[in-house]
């Protein structure tokens, strides 16, 4: 046996035995990703329409955001006075650089729709009930994650844009009470944005991010094994106990994983060849653009900031949403609807009502408070801005629960998905609003 | 472990609680080592904020003798990232930029005589006092001395205030 010969073999020790039925290389490869991977899997759950491939494509998306992203850090320098100038460098002068940005910035925005998509997936799948109650925990801890990275990254670009958005959104967090001002000096490194915010959000969006996902995500795949894989999808008449029949996971779910894997990549690929990454004027501390917006996935909250005190927009209402998809999982459920879309035929007819008030509700609620009570924006008052209306929208989700858990003498699964529901719903509307509907001054257009 | 079992096996009682002990040891130790971790990290983050407003407490911008400012006008200084505003009584007030809203720079509108804020239509006073919401209080302001009818403002420190009170202004001396 030669040098050559020898090593090769050190990597591959497969390869040096007597062919059966596969070659030596790929049996170890195989035998590599069936560390991965189970055996074998239920054939059900291979179907698209269980899972969609939402959870495979947010891995994707995240590999495709760590290899752009260590990319990116070679090309950008942390500096208000650098940073945008280090992004014109990129974008003109190096090779592929608008692409790879493109790429970074499109997987980003791509990956927050997914994973919210995932998350709902989940819920309506009653994929969250025993063993799976603390990965529903798990997911939205990944959840957070996720929209971290997209805020601190948004603000490195630096030109109007990234500065002002990030200015709005950081100052939401003044209104918390009592931390609240130090909370956002910790944050920004300072009263203001500066040098230090910049090499605060860089430190956190390149290093403690990326590290608590890499950490957290391989913890959410093993609780799906631990679990006995993914929920067996089933009709609502079909009794939870049937599993079906098994079939190899090479090829049969490798293959369909590699597939999605190649058809999002190629999508990636061409929204990033034809459209651009943002890039506004650099940033200017003196000249706030008119309508100041903050990224798009916090526009329901800056939206609910039009109607409602700030005490309850962004702390009061948004603690109890967090709590409320906290206790999901934990809660007693009557009935086992784990598999099932939509819990059963009565809670997807439930579903569809709650879906079309959310809409409505939300869309006259905001009109009615524009035009008819005439206030331009939520005042001041902790009383006529806040408590009233917070106490109004209270009243209508509890009077909304306890006349459709009556009304269709439903299971409080389906009467708690119906409240998700119109929960989602509403908040999805508020933020459609606020991305698309209001221009100068804040004010609504159509 | 009961009284007469204890008796039974006295080195073995002992041994027991010696290393029941030692584990509770161990875990203070690592409590206090925890707990100077975060001592560390917070020590680490705390000459940051120090150094800025130290850097902000040599900012004393001088802004300029007495007579440059005429009653009842606004002057904006980019450096000091403040307006200085003359009242008609002829005292001053130096107003943060900042809308106390969400943080947006608010550009003077000396045609309507207000602040008017581009991102939420939050409206302002010549002294700073809100006059149309959604703004929860009152611009900050800094604190001002006129030394030899010379006019100074000192921006390290950003004072809060939830409405405007006539204490807040600044006379010359010899008026």
């Amino acid at each position: 046996m030669n040098f050559i010969e020898r090593v090769r073999l050190s990597i591959f020790p497969g390869s040096g035995k007597p062919a059966d039925e596969q070659k030596g290389s790929r049996k170890y490869f195989r035998s590599l990703l069936l560390h991965f991977r189970p055996r074998v899997v239920p054939k059900r759950t291979l179907r698209f329409n269980l899972t969609w491939g939402l959870g495979g494509m947010a891995a994707v998306l995240v590999l495709l955001l760590f290899s752009t992203g260590l990319l990116l850090k070679f090309a950008y320098e942390p500096f208000p006075g650098r940073a945008y100038d280090s992004i014109l460098h990129l974008q003109h002068n190096i090779p592929f650089g608008q692409l790879i940005r493109n790429i970074h910035h499109w997987s980003a925005n791509i990956l927050l729709v997914i994973v919210f998509l995932h998350f709902l997936r989940v819920f309506f799948t009653g994929a969250f009930t025993k063993p799976r109650q603390f990965n529903w925990i798990i997911g939205l801890a990944l959840f957070a994650g996720v929209i971290l990275s997209n805020f601190t990254g948004y603000l490195l670009p630096w030109d109007q844009l990234a500065f002002w958005a990030i200015t709005i959104s950081s100052s939401m967090l003044e209104y918390i009470p009592g931390v609240g001002a130090r909370l956002h000096d910790l944050v920004l490194g300072g009263p203001d944005l500066g040098p230090s915010t910049i090499s605060n959000f860089y430190a956190i969006h390149t290093a403690i991010l990326p590290v608590l996902l890499l950490l957290i995500l391989p913890f959410h795949f093993w609780r799906i094994r631990k679990a006995n894989g993914l929920v067996i999808p089933r009709s609502p008449v079909e009794d939870s106990d049937t599993r079906g029949k098994k079939v190899d996971t090479i090829p049969n779910l490798i293959t369909r994983e590699v597939t999605v894997a190649l058809v999002l990549f190629a999508v990636v690929l061409i929204i990033s060849m034809l459209v651009d990454a943002p890039l506004a004027v650099k940033a200017n501390p003196g000249l706030s653009p008119n309508p100041t917006k903050a990224p798009w996935y916090f526009m329901g909250f800056q939206e609910m900031l039009m109607h409602f005190h700030p005490v309850f927009s962004l702390f009061i209402m948004p603690l109890l949403l967090t709590l409320g998809l906290l206790v999901i999982p934990y809660l007693n459920y009557q009935a086992d609807t784990a598999g099932i879309w939509f819990c059963s035929r009565k809670g997807r007819q439930m579903a569809i009502i709650a879906v079309v008030t959310a809409i409505a509700v939300t869309v006259a609620g905001v009109l009615i408070d524009e035009f008819m009570i005439g206030s331009k924006q939520a005042g001041p008052n902790m009383i006529s801005s806040g408590l009233v209306p917070f106490a109004i929208v209270l009243t209508g989700f509890i009077g909304f629960y306890l006349f459709m858990k009556k009304k269709f003498e439903a299971t409080n699964n389906e009467a708690i998905q119906t409240l998700f529901i119109l929960l989602v719903t509403g908040f999805v509307v508020l933020t459609i609003i606020g991305i698309w509907f209001r221009g100068t001054g804040m004010r609504l257009m159509m | 472990m009961s009284e007469t079992e204890q008796n039974k096996h006295p080195e073995k009682e002992s041994a027991t609680s010696r290393r029941s002990l030692l584990n509770k040891l161990w875990i203070l130790l690592g409590i206090v080592a925890l707990a100077e971790l975060i001592g560390l990290v917070f020590a680490f983050f705390k000459p940051r904020m120090k150094r800025i407003s130290k850097a902000e407490r040599d900012a004393i911008i001088v802004a300029g003798p007495l007579d440059s400012f005429l009653p009842d006008t606004v002057t904006a200084f980019v450096r000091g990232k403040f307006y200085l505003a003359r009242l008609a009584d002829g005292g001053f007030l130096a107003l943060s930029r900042s809308c106390t809203h969400l943080g947006c720079t608010v550009p003077w509108v000396a045609k309507e005589n207000k602040f008017i804020c581009p991102c939420h239509s939050s409206e302002f006073d010549i002294t700073g006092e809100v006059i149309s919401p959604p703004a929860p209080r009152a611009l900050d302001i800094y604190q001002i001395t006129i030394e030899n009818n010379i006019v100074r403002v000192n921006t390290s420190k950003r004072k809060k205030r939830s409405e405007f009170t006539s204490g807040q202004i600044t006379y010359p001396k010899n008026t």
